[in-house]
């Protein structure tokens, strides 16, 4: 378990869920795409404070944990995006029946 | 060592898999149960990376609640065992990905990280597993017998500490998260308001 294999490991996740969030037609597959990517850098961000710690900030101990801050920062606000992008989901599926993103035409023209 | 090692290749596998399972999948639901199965081994690769707390708050918070919501979402819908289709941008965007991933392959791979040393990753460890609790230099610091430990850094060890970083050097972006919060919460509600 070395520091390059995390970064790789969390890289295949990552283009994973690009793919997804690319090639998908369901906007429900598309968020979920979207959390595999922040889960990925999440992984990148712990996995890289747990092996180097940032430049010009060796002497400070707390700077060990800057990684993982980072993390729980980005989990916050993942939280709020799905919560947020549900809820267009739903306003979505209300109005026009479809979670296709093909079909998402309302805001055309 | 060995275990260790073991274990984060097991982890892997099955978090890529099931990875490609949540995009490939035509079943929306097993989609959604794949997720979760992502979720729980970034967990266990949050343990195997000595950062506990992040084990816990990403099973409460991905495999609790996030999954929860989104299985929600997908039995509101129709059509949920054929509703993973694919679009027209299926080539380009497997060009992409796959060329996106030899980038960050090669940046991984090339960069020299010059990583901690063996006495320096022992305090690592130390700090990043106590993140809840704070170190109390005069108290826990000697009974630890930390190598490789410079004065100053022994002087900031009072205020090492997930909690109380979060609420001293990062207490701008703390706020401006509980913001966020409030903000999404409120906008969520209004949007899934009955007209």
């Amino acid at each position: 378990m070395s520091l390059e294999s995390i970064l790789i490991v969390a890289a295949a996740l990552f283009t994973i869920g690009l793919y997804g969030s690319l090639a998908r037609r369901n906007v429900l597959v598309v968020l979920m795409s979207i959390e595999l990517m922040f889960n990925a850098v999440n992984l990148t961000l712990v996995g890289l404070g747990r092996y180097v710690a940032p430049a010009g900030m060796q002497d400070d101990i707390s700077s060990l944990l800057t990684g993982q801050i980072f993390a729980v920062f980005i989990i916050t606000v993942a939280a709020a995006e799905i919560a947020l992008g549900l809820g267009i989901v739903f306003a979505m599926y209300r109005s026009s029946e479809t979670v296709d993103l093909a079909d998402a035409i309302e805001l055309r023209n | 060592m060995l275990f260790q090692d073991m274990a984060f290749w097991l982890l892997a596998v099955i978090a890529i898999g099931s990875a490609l399972g949540v995009v490939l999948v035509r079943d929306l639901f097993r989609a959604a149960l794949l997720l979760v199965l992502v979720f729980v081994t970034i967990a266990g690769f949050y343990v195997l990376l000595s950062a506990e707390f992040l084990a816990v708050v990403q099973v409460l918070i991905y495999a609790g609640a996030i999954s929860i919501l989104l299985i929600f979402a997908i039995m509101l819908t129709r059509n949920v065992p054929q509703g993973n289709l694919p679009n027209r941008l299926q080539l380009p965007a497997v060009v992409l990905a796959v060329m996106l991933f030899a980038v960050m392959i090669t940046v991984a791979l090339q960069t020299d990280w010059s990583t901690f040393s063996a006495g320096q990753q022992e305090v690592a460890n130390v700090v990043q597993t106590s993140a809840v609790k704070t170190l109390s230099a005069e108290q826990d610091a000697p009974t630890l017998a930390l190598p490789d430990i410079t004065a100053a850094q022994h002087d900031s060890l009072k205020s090492a500490g997930l909690a109380d970083l979060l609420v001293s050097d990062f207490v701008l972006p703390f706020e401006a998260v509980s913001l966020l919060l409030l903000a999404a919460v409120i906008g969520s509600l209004v949007l899934v308001r009955p007209r």
